[in-house]
């Protein structure tokens, strides 16, 4: 049996070989469901790259995200994330697997009754972080993303705005190597929504993969980031500095 | 687990107690009406088959010898006699101890004087009581087959009623226990169910953030199990608190009817109330909860 410094090992050997994301040949059907939500994706991302998933409605964005996540496996093909194959993950180093993946979404889904700081505490709670430890980390987060002084607010009381800067600085409190944003500007307006995007930006240049899934042509063309565009279930582009042209 | 995620899960567990107050508070209210009803039907059918028991245990069968046969064999036949499942207990009547105890009554406090001998002489008998009542013609008729024995006094009447009336009510009660105890694991079980169903997103959400199952589940169990023993816990003092009132009131109502109405003791009863009660309401709060969380945990 290999251990765990082995597996490490031959971890980062597979993020080198086929990045830190790699899909290969991925489909993925859904029960009673007749077109596939992915259809024979390939696909692979670098460590530290900045990417836009867009698409309209039903274009496979959202089974993307879950795949990546492990809360769907493939129907068929392979989903490599961080060196893990996902088909191969037991049910119990899923939540292990999740701890090195930051997650943000439209409706950041925060615990509503608790505080900021505990919002964002509840990340390193789940990874018994000691709470000395804790006490520093949170703060910390809390002043990147400019709600230092919100801390004790619940998390109800604050803007749209705020609450997703709530949602990134739990995603990031324990440093993840990927961050996936599911559409995490579709319920601001347009000011509360750069200043999203540049926190993401400031947080890609400080080495993380991030992975924005959007429909706002807007922020992709203004961003001049790889673009990866998708139509019915398939890859349609994939550009460096791409644009997106929204068909809605 | 570290001592410090213990006590958050544990600290976590009452304060969803607290935020989800309303739901607690008809959790715990739903479990103890049905724990209640259970308590006052066991405590009805125990007493009820106490009082049974004691007037079958009343119940004798009298066994009289022949003339020829020595106090010796008799005490022999009754060491048999005491070896036997059914019986309780036996008593020796010599033919001096019945007269003494009928004699006064039957002619005044000189029955010695009236009657030099005595009249009851070979009234001699074994007194013989039962513990299964149910049991008396195989023991009479393994008596009478004794040849020594002249006479076999018994009322069959009164012990196939007595049997056929207990086993009657064992068989409603067992009935009746299993439907209130099917009944009340349905609504706590319902019940626990629904209020983690309608907190389905934060276990989604503590999924999401890498939780383990453990973690993720635990607080609702601890939720579940407190809910659960506070619901058994309130009938349970209910009972305590009432049931010597009730005994009273019964006692002084039917006076009358006391030597008959002998009931079980408050300690006995809640010595089988407090486990089951207990079992059933924390048992059913964990399952409960630990089920419907498991649901949510597919994430």
């Amino acid at each position: 049996m290999a251990s765990k410094q082995t597996k490490a090992l031959r971890r980062q050997e597979t993020i080198a070989e086929r990045g830190i994301i790699a899909l290969n040949k991925v489909s993925m059907s859904y029960q009673g469901d007749g077109a596939p939500a992915l259809d024979d994706v390939t696909l692979r991302i670098d460590p530290g790259e900045f990417v836009f998933v867009v698409g309209d409605s039903g274009s496979g964005k959202t089974t993307l995200i879950k795949l990546l996540l492990r809360e769907l496996v493939p129907t068929s093909g392979d989903v490599c994330v961080m060196g893990y194959n996902t088909k191969k993950l037991r049910h119990r180093q899923i939540p292990e697997f999740r701890r090195n993946i930051g997650v943000v979404f439209q409706d950041f889904r925060l615990l509503k009754d608790r505080n900021v700081y505990e919002n964002v505490a509840f990340a390193q709670r789940i990874i018994e972080v000691p709470t000395r430890e804790m006490k520093k980390n949170v703060p910390g987060i809390l002043s990147m993303v400019g709600l230092a002084g919100r801390y004790r607010y619940n998390v109800t009381d604050l803007s749209g705005g705020e609450q997703q800067r709530v949602a990134l600085a739990r995603a990031l409190v324990n440093k993840p190597e990927i961050l996936l944003a599911d559409e995490p500007t579709g319920n601001l307006d347009p000011n509360n929504a750069w200043e999203i995007m540049d926190l993401l930006e400031e947080i890609n240049e400080q080495g993380t993969t991030v992975i924005v899934v959007t429909h706002n042509p807007e922020i992709v063309n203004a961003m001049k980031k790889r673009v990866i565009a998708m139509r019915k279930g398939i890859i349609v582009s994939d550009e460096e500095e791409g644009t997106y042209v929204n068909e809605d | 687990m570290k001592i410090r995620t213990f006590f958050y899960t544990l600290s976590q567990g009452i304060r969803n107690l607290f935020k989800n107050g309303w739901y607690s508070l008809a959790s715990i209210a739903t479990i103890s009406a049905c724990l209640f009803l259970f308590c006052i039907f066991y405590s009805v059918v125990a007493n009820l088959r106490f009082v049974l028991n004691n007037v079958e245990q009343g119940i004798s069968v009298q066994c009289f010898f022949n003339e020829d046969v020595t106090e010796e064999r008799i005490l022999e036949i009754r060491k048999e006699v005491e070896n036997r499942v059914e019986v309780s207990r036996v008593i020796y009547h010599t033919d001096e101890e019945i007269w003494a105890s009928f004699g006064p009554e039957y002619a005044g406090e000189d029955y010695l004087d009236v009657f030099p001998e005595n009249p009851l002489a070979g009234e001699h008998n074994l007194e013989i009581f039962l513990s299964d009542v149910s049991m008396q013609s195989t023991l009479v008729t393994w008596l009478s087959s004794m040849s020594e024995v002249r006479k076999v006094n018994y009322s069959e009447v009164t012990a196939s009623t007595l049997s056929g009336v207990n086993m009657i009510i064992a068989y409603i009660s067992i009935g009746i226990i299993v439907i209130l105890l099917a009944v009340s694991i349905f609504l706590i079980n319902n019940t626990v169910r629904v209020g983690i169903a309608v907190r389905a997103e934060e276990i989604n959400i503590m999924k999401y953030v890498g939780a383990t199952d453990f973690f993720a589940r635990a607080p609702f169990v601890l939720e579940g199990m407190i809910i659960g023993a506070l619901g058994a816990a309130i009938p349970l003092a209910l009972t305590y608190n009432l049931y010597d009132y009730v005994l009273d009131y019964i006692n002084g109502r039917f006076s009358v009817l006391s030597s008959i109405l002998t009931f079980l003791s408050l300690d006995q009863v809640i010595s089988v109330l407090l486990p089951v009660c207990m079992i059933v309401g924390v048992g059913i709060g964990f399952i409960g909860s630990f089920v419907t969380a498991h649901k949510h945990l597919r994430v």
